[in-house]
């Protein structure tokens, strides 16, 4: 029986086994499909990572770098090469590796760090032909940073998700012409400092508001067809422009890889796409636990890293206190302009100071107020100069108004008109 | 000089190799693409249909009903991905019941056995998550769903194991009598063969046309499909059918055998292999599907494709020695329901051959039969084993479909092997899942290079011309405008 099992080696299982450490547990074990620790940190090659967590800008790799070194402090064991085919409402954990082969690990504790995937074109619907040249921006940054091949050379961008934003410039600096990002909302999904950095300064046009209504070319892509859409996202018939192209990139968004979550019976959240989970990142199934891109999709490595030391520290608890007794619990419900929260449930009883509460607003929004009711009536109220959905809001809530609640939470937020 | 000259490797031509290898007899295939199964038989509706829909006394309905039940007997024989799962063709108002006398009526003319007329409330019963406007439905227990790029490949091999030469990327480009049969020019030379089959699909017209008096023309009709995620593939249980109307044919949602849900297709003719897919088309297929299940959730679609019918203006297949063209065999038009149809059309080629007094004796050797590894279908006991003999099963390629590099390298080294990314899709299911290759795509790329010994450049995604990479980073130092 092992004490804590964490499935996935990127940044969130990575931070929360080093959590999970400094919080007393000495049987720890990462499970990692791949060859190496640190994830999809491994190919973004970029910099602008942890100047929240270590106050200075890193690249992907020297941020895994960062918490790699850190474990090596520690007694946390690693298997490479696993795959966990499965994990069980019993926490056994079946996988399979070259060196160990079919394994099935018993576990007091699990923390589910698989982090998420790319959406596709299938799951946008693009008409057209199915050429080569057509690639999500991860699969072309691998490429790139990893194999060292370039897959275009002529460029259009789908989607304006910051991996879209950074390939455009690792592109351009590659020696191809991208000649714009498309996006079909009337904002970016994107952080701004990544539209300024990676689009503005090499001068690639961001269409906003347009979508890719046609793809032409029968081995390899020769044409995208482009046209502005209205406010229910349908093309406007006359808007069509043409981009000789011989490459697309999609960054369409990024779902939460939670077939382990679904397959063990975990409740999910339909907004986040991943676990239901409390404030101590604990999902339905009482020692599993949930944190990072898993659970809902971040900006920032930052923050998956720091939802991550909670995870650790829970399972520690978990694993050396016992479960928490039966208590109160407050269903957090998004309202008005918010899309999600997470955590999805709160048990006033076991929050220690405060909560944190992440959220993501659902259209961009200048000076506004984000809201706590609970039955109508107003717990807390913050203000915000400006919001986006493409930058994660954070809140924290005191514990002692957690008490006053006597029933679900609802987040919200409207715009404050300017008197 | 062959016997028999096979031009066309889709499932047409694939049962017919693994038909005439049985025999001793030299038989070469032809296929123009890079693989097998790459044209309209990797592009359809998945389905082996119970045989109701032809009109009695048409060859469709004949080999429809004879060709499903020996696709059943191959499936099971040579491994390939196969469920009877039966289907329904509803009524969605009163006045569609009539129609589904009239399908009932040709239903039992053409032999389909076990086939009748439900109530609503049998129909609801079976299928929960149809429209509940559904006034009744034919229920078809034979029909079935098969992988059809694997049934195709699976006879394939098997002929290929048996002696059958297969020519990939080797287009016939001109036909002509000879004394003693016909000359065939390709790009591995010129042919002499005593028979021609034309099972060229879509190219049928053209390839008949070479050889032969024009006779018939095919109207290429394309089909465009939804493929929904496994999260859908329990929407349905049966094959789900509506009845033809003035809007065109009915759209099917049928689940697949690899567990996904299939929606689709609508009809439109084309301009030769325009597979490309259309805003139109996939709003119509959309629309129509949710007339019969109406809680389809088409957000977890992971691809749409489209595929082109070769139908036929004949209305019936075009099968047979061509007229003024002895020696000159037509599988042509082979439109729904030819992939149902494949092994029974290719017993008429045994039985032209045998009216001429050319079909020798049956082999005594012959070496039938194929097994797969699909390791996520195994049980713990049997994936232990299987890493132990080769710790290639013990990683995980693929992992939305669980596909580990045991399964990629087999299908690079099978009989007919994989030689493009999407060719060990078709075998093996490696990027079939909901990130359609997303992740395992460069891994692939990998694996093909080492193992068939070629540059991470030249792989190619599909057909020829499909490179995914275009060149190495280092090199490219200045801008391309």
């Amino acid at each position: 029986m092992i004490d804590l099992v964490i499935v996935g080696g990127g940044p969130a299982g990575l931070a929360a086994a080093y959590s999970a450490w400094q919080h007393g547990l000495r049987d720890i074990l990462i499970l990692e499909r791949d060859n190496e620790l640190g994830g999809i940190l491994n190919q973004c090659i970029h910099n602008g990572f942890g100047l929240h967590r270590f106050g200075e800008q890193l690249t992907g790799p020297e941020y895994a770098g960062r918490c790699i070194e850190m474990l090596h402090s520690t007694g946390v064991r690693v298997e490479l090469g696993t795959m966990v085919l499965e994990v069980t409402p019993d926490k056994k954990i079946h996988c399979v590796s070259r060196e160990k082969g079919y394994q099935i690990l018993e576990a007091r504790s699990v923390i589910l760090c698989m982090g998420c995937r790319e959406r596709t074109r299938g799951a946008i619907g693009i008409p057209g032909t199915r050429p080569a040249g057509i690639y999500t921006a991860g699969a072309a940054q691998r490429y790139v940073n990893m194999e060292g091949y370039l897959v275009g050379k002529r460029v259009l961008i789908l989607g304006s998700g910051d991996i879209g934003l950074i390939m455009a410039r690792r592109m351009t600096l590659e020696g191809a012409k991208v000649l714009a990002c498309v996006e079909v909302m009337p904002y970016s999904g994107g952080l701004t400092r990544n539209i300024v950095q990676c689009l503005q300064d090499f001068d690639i046009p961001l269409y906003l508001s347009h979508t890719i209504v046609d793809i032409q070319g029968k081995s390899r892509v020769e044409k995208a067809i482009v046209a502005k859409v209205d406010e229910n996202r349908r093309p406007i018939p006359g808007t069509e422009m043409e981009f000789d192209v011989d490459t697309i990139l999609l960054s369409v968004g990024l779902i939460p890889e939670n077939e382990l979550t679904r397959q063990a019976g975990i409740p999910m959240d339909p907004h986040t796409k991943g676990a239901v989970v409390y404030e101590n990142m604990e999902t339905g199934i009482p020692g599993v636990f949930a944190c990072g891109n898993v659970v809902h999709v971040h900006d920032l490595v930052d923050f998956v890293s720091g939802e991550s030391d909670l995870a650790g520290a829970s399972a520690a608890a978990y694993v050396l206190q016992g479960e928490t007794a039966d208590a109160v619990v407050l269903d957090l419900v998004p309202g008005n302009g918010v899309g999600y929260t997470v955590p999805q449930r709160v048990r006033p009883a076991d929050v220690d100071r405060s909560v944190n509460i992440s959220f993501r607003v659902r259209q961009n929004y200048g000076p506004s107020q984000i809201t706590v009711t609970c039955g109508g009536r107003q717990l807390a109220k913050l203000k915000r100069q400006r919001m986006a959905p493409g930058e994660m809001e954070h809140i924290a809530l005191p514990k002692v108004l957690l008490e006053k609640a006597d029933g679900p939470l609802t987040v919200a937020v409207e715009e404050v008109i300017a008197k | 000089m062959l016997d028999v000259a096979i031009i066309g490797c889709g499932v047409i031509g694939a049962a017919s190799a693994y038909e005439l290898s049985h025999y001793r007899l030299q038989t070469a295939i032809f296929e123009a693409e890079n693989d097998v199964a790459d044209c309209t038989t990797k592009a359809n509706s998945a389905i082996l249909h119970a045989g109701y829909d032809p009109e009695p006394g048409t060859q469709m309905a004949r080999l429809n009903v004879e060709g499903a039940a020996l696709a059943k007997e191959i499936c099971a024989r040579l491994d390939v991905p196969y469920r009877q799962c039966g289907s329904l063709v509803l009524a969605l108002s009163l006045e569609e019941l009539s129609h589904l006398q009239k399908l009932y009526k040709n239903g039992v003319a053409n032999g389909v056995p076990g086939i009748r007329l439900l109530s609503a409330e049998e129909t609801l019963a079976m299928e929960p998550n149809l429209a509940p406007n559904v006034v009744g439905a034919l229920y078809a227990p034979s029909a079935a769903i098969v992988s059809p790029w694997d049934f195709a490949l699976a006879m394939a091999e098997v002929a290929v194991r048996n002696g059958v030469e297969l020519h990939r990327s080797c287009p016939v480009t001109h036909i002509e009598k000879t004394a003693g049969g016909w000359a065939l020019t390709t790009p591995d030379g010129i042919v002499e063969t005593r028979y021609i089959i034309n099972a060229a699909g879509i190219s049928a017209q053209a390839v008949h046309d070479m050889a032969a008096p024009h006779k018939f023309t095919i109207q290429p009709t394309r089909g465009e499909y939804y493929l929904l995620d496994k999260s859908e593939g329990s929407r349905v249980h049966h094959v789900i059918f509506q009845c033809p109307n003035e809007n065109g044919k009915g759209v099917l949602v049928a689940p697949t055998v690899h567990g996904n849900l299939l929606v689709g297709p609508d009809a439109v003719r084309v301009e030769g292999d325009n597979t490309a897919c259309t805003a139109a088309g996939l709003a119509f297929v959309s629309a129509a599907a949710r007339r019969s299940v109406p809680s389809i959730r088409f957000g977890e679609s992971i691809r749409n494709f489209a595929g082109v019918r070769a139908n036929v203006d004949t209305g019936d297949f075009v099968i047979g020695e061509a007229e003024g063209a002895p020696g000159f065999i037509d599988l042509a038009g082979m439109k729904s329901p030819g992939l149902s149809s494949a092994p029974a059309v290719a017993k008429e080629v045994t039985k032209i051959l045998k009216a001429h007094g050319d079909l020798p004796a049956a082999k005594t050797d012959y070496r039938d039969g194929r097994t797969r590894v699909r390791f996520k279908e195994c049980s713990p006991e049997e994936k232990a084993r299987l890493i132990a003999e080769d710790p290639a099963y013990g990683r995980v390629v693929c992992r939305c479909e669980t596909i580990t590099e045991g399964e990629i390298l087999n299908a690079l080294r099978e009989e007919i092997p994989a030689t493009t990314i999407d060719g060990v899709k078709r075998r093996c299911g490696a990027g079939m899942g909901r990130c359609q290759g997303g992740f395992c795509g460069p891994r692939v790329l990998e694996l093909i290079s080492k193992t068939l010994g070629i540059s991470p450049l030249d792989v190619l995604q599909d057909k020829a011309g499909t490179n995914v990479l275009l060149c190495e980073t280092k090199q490219e130092e200045n801008h391309h405008d």
